[in-house]
């Protein structure tokens, strides 16, 4: 696998990113307030809103790919209808949707662009109506910051999970907004929750240097992704198409590609000069983006920061 | 030296344990037995015992990890850029230089986890003292930060310079050797704490976490100090409930990962390439338009994956219009209806779901319906009753219902239908793109129209923002 695709433009720190179900536009955002939606594949960049708040740590396409949702800092997640209309400014359209107490760390939107799931350093996790700024459930259960959260692919559609401070990862009922499952074997803040294609586990990434896998039906953690010379943290985590695949960014600036059937580590991919922050597959598998911290000294006055395209 | 808040320190240990694997890593590295081999170096005339060199610690790390040379270069770098092994020579850049320079291990009174973090009447001593021992030895940031330590702390400035030509007096004593030794760990300890401009700082973490390890000195009023016996009782009940569950074997568990990952092992672009090419190595995007979500003559394996579980052919809109059309011919496309209103209902705006529900009550449910979906009485009971305080999920017993129905029943006869045996037989089957004989005659990349500026779109994805660009 090689870098495919370079997305120079950010002034700071990526921190988070998102693909488009169009497979080839991607949202992302970063530490100074940007917001950038590109078209990875000629890496032009298409839209950029500038948050009144810095550490956008969470960032979402809409699944009809007409607006973006992000959030940090400002404890909020405001959604932006995308539009090609000059005369309009993006932050006029803007939606506060969500209020937390404390910042937040991740958001998604559920099957359509009128739900939103919000994850925030309050402890909490909820769900909101986009339209209303209405919240229609939350969370409560984890004892320290929401980190993350990712929605199962599932056939009735009720479930996610999330991954806190507090070393658990939790499944939660977006129904009844209970914790139907929890799990507690990383041994630090587990920074990155995805689910299994199927459905039924999902893998985590956390600042203990490891990966696990957790089956749903099986009520456990059945896989470790460790090495000892691996001593960083996990930031980010993704399973490619067929699930045999998990790539996870860490914070020692490398990716690692991990079989997951058999444990073991397929290879390790060298680009970024600073810690991967975050890391997602295409739609439909074909590449994943990685999103960094670091930064190329282009002029005196200008720094440059990376997105990549892996294939 | 002042020495750190020891308790902080140990706070801030637990909220970075890469810092105490790598302290562990230095440690097994210093081994007399097993670690990395010491020689004494030689500078100009003074000898320095106990030194490394990059290659023996690549060697080293290469031995006892089973990496890739390129990934031992890479940890020791992290090594070195962490402050836990120093240069002697040219300590200006923290780098693993693979040639002859010597390397010592850090002191662990400079570990990031001791002292830490740096303390700025430290660093004024510091800096005093270079710029004492060389006039103009400061360099520009070095300077910058100087004169605003002057100003920050003028009151006090009598105590930073004498402390400091104490401190060059106190190394006068020592032989030159020592005396080289620790001016290098000073210097590593303040290039890590205090990195020049343009170097990345290893100590940047991203905003503050609330996490609930034990042991922290300043309790801060929150959710999460007390618990409650509320927190307690939720606790049990969670317990209680993972008691009572049922549990599938790890093994058949592990045994569903291999069937599922074989199955869609060639499904899987990054595993086995995509025909007729991967947009992202070729620069041709013609496996997208094959693939579109409306293409008219789906490719096969596209159709072979409607085949692997129900939720994958509703979840495709070619697949799921295919299945509608099989299901008008059995007279029961009233179910696929009904199942596409009912998940309009539950991701559809708050506003919209009183009009929505009574919608899919006429259409549906009410008797006499247009296009009335069979549903078992206790469900259509439980269902009417629901009806009568609308709210977004009052419909997911009768859509799982039908959902269940469809299936069980449709959705086996249709894989075995005439109807997807032609659609398998007519799939397209891309050629594999020739290789490229000049690669650099770069084809130009297309875009593409952004989906923002298609007009709202149909049934499944009601559009949110607005429809006109």
């Amino acid at each position: 696998m090689k870098t495919r695709r370079t997305l120079k433009g950010h002034g700071n720190k990526v921190l988070c990113m998102d693909w488009c179900k169009d497979k080839r536009r991607i949202v992302s955002s970063s530490q100074d307030g940007k917001v950038i939606v590109w078209d990875s594949f000629t890496t032009n960049k298409e839209h950029a809103v500038t948050m009144p708040c810095t550490w956008v740590m969470a960032c979402a396409y809409a699944p009809s790919g007409c607006a973006i949702a992000c959030g940090g800092l400002d404890n909020k997640c405001s959604v932006y209808p995308l539009t090609f209309d000059k005369n309009e400014n993006m932050a006029a359209k803007k939606k506060s949707v969500a209020m937390h107490t404390n910042y937040l760390s991740a958001c998604s939107f559920t099957n359509s662009d009128m739900q939103i799931l919000t994850a925030s350093g309050d402890g909490t996790c909820a769900l909101w109506d986009v339209e209303s700024g209405q919240l229609l459930q939350s969370f409560h259960g984890h004892g320290a910051d929401v980190l993350c959260l990712d929605l199962a692919p599932s056939e009735t559609g009720n479930t996610f999970v999330s991954g806190g401070c507090d070393k658990k990862a939790m499944v939660w009922d977006m129904r009844s907004g209970q914790c139907v499952q929890a799990f507690e074997t990383h041994e630090s803040d587990i920074n990155s929750v995805r689910y299994y294609p199927s459905g039924d586990a999902f893998a985590s990434g956390s600042d203990d240097a490891t990966c696990r896998l957790y089956d749903l039906r099986a009520d456990r953690e059945v896989a470790i992704y460790s090495k000892e010379s691996i001593i960083f943290g996990a930031s980010s985590v993704d399973f490619s198409l067929s699930g045999r695949l998990l790539f996870a960014g860490y914070n020692d600036y490398t990716i690692n590609v991990w079989d997951v059937l058999k444990g073991s580590r397929v290879s390790i991919l060298f680009g970024h000069e600073n810690r991967v922050s975050t890391l997602r597959v295409s739609p439909d598998g074909t590449a994943f983006c990685s999103g960094s911290w670091d930064h190329t000294l282009r002029t005196k006055n200008y720094l440059f920061v990376s997105l990549q395209v892996w294939a | 030296m002042a020495a750190g808040p020891a308790s902080h320190g140990g706070l801030r240990r637990a909220q970075r344990p890469h810092l105490s694997k790598m302290e562990r890593m230095v440690v097994s590295m210093q081994d007399p037995d097993q670690g990395v081999k010491m020689r004494s170096q030689r500078l100009l005339i003074t000898v320095i015992p106990h030194a490394v060199t990059g290659n023996d610690i690549m060697e080293w790390l290469i031995h006892k990890y089973c990496i890739t040379e390129e990934e031992a270069l890479h940890l020791g770098t992290l090594l070195v850029r962490h402050g836990y092994l120093y240069p002697l020579r040219d300590p200006c850049h923290l780098e693993l230089r693979l040639d002859e320079t010597p390397y010592r291990f850090q002191t662990p009174y400079f570990w990031m986890s001791t002292l830490w973090p740096a303390a700025e009447l430290d660093y004024a001593i510091y800096l005093a003292k270079k710029n004492i021992r060389k006039r103009g030895g400061l360099f520009d940031h070095e300077k910058e930060h100087y004169d605003q330590l002057h100003r920050k702390i003028s009151h006090t400035w009598d105590l930073v310079v004498m402390q400091a030509r104490e401190q060059l007096w106190a190394a006068k004593q020592r032989r030159k050797g020592d005396r080289l030794v620790i001016a290098c760990q000073e210097q590593t300890y303040w290039l890590v704490n205090r990195p020049p401009p343009g170097v990345p700082s290893v100590l940047e973490q991203g905003p503050e976490r609330n996490s609930c390890t034990a042991g922290r000195v300043q309790m801060p009023t929150g959710p999460f100090q007390t618990k409650t016996v509320d927190f307690y009782r939720r606790e049990v009940e969670c317990l209680r409930k993972a008691l009572g569950r049922a549990r599938v074997k790890s093994s058949v568990c592990l045994e569903a990962y291999l069937k599922f990952s074989s199955q869609r092992g060639p499904h899987d672009p990054i595993m086995s390439g995509c025909l007729p090419s991967n947009p992202w190595v070729t620069d041709n995007d013609t496996y997208w338009a094959m693939n579109a979500p409306s293409a008219a003559v789906p490719t096969r394996l596209r159709v072979e994956q409607w085949a692997f579980s129900f939720r994958e052919l509703l979840e495709d809109p070619v697949g799921r219009a295919h299945f509608m059309d099989f299901l008008s011919k059995e007279f029961s496309a009233e179910n696929l209806s009904f199942w596409e209103a009912c998940e309009e209902l539950r991701h559809g705006g708050q506003a919209q779901v009183p009009a929505l529900v009574d919608a899919v009550y006429q259409q549906f449910l009410a008797p006499g319906a247009a296009r009335w979906v069979n549903i078992d009485s206790r469900t259509m009971e439980r269902t009417l009753v629901g009806l009568g305080r609308p709210h977004r999920h009052v419909l997911d017993d009768a859509q799982l219902h039908i959902y269940m129905l469809m299936k069980k029943d449709s959705y086996p006869r249709f894989l075995k239908s005439d109807l997807y045996k032609d659609l398998l037989a007519e799939a397209v089957v891309p050629p594999k793109t020739k290789r490229r004989v000049f690669p650099f005659m770069r084809k130009p990349r297309h875009s593409s129209p952004s989906p923002a500026l298609l007009p709202a779109s149909a049934s499944r994805e009601p559009s949110g923002g607005d429809g006109e660009a």
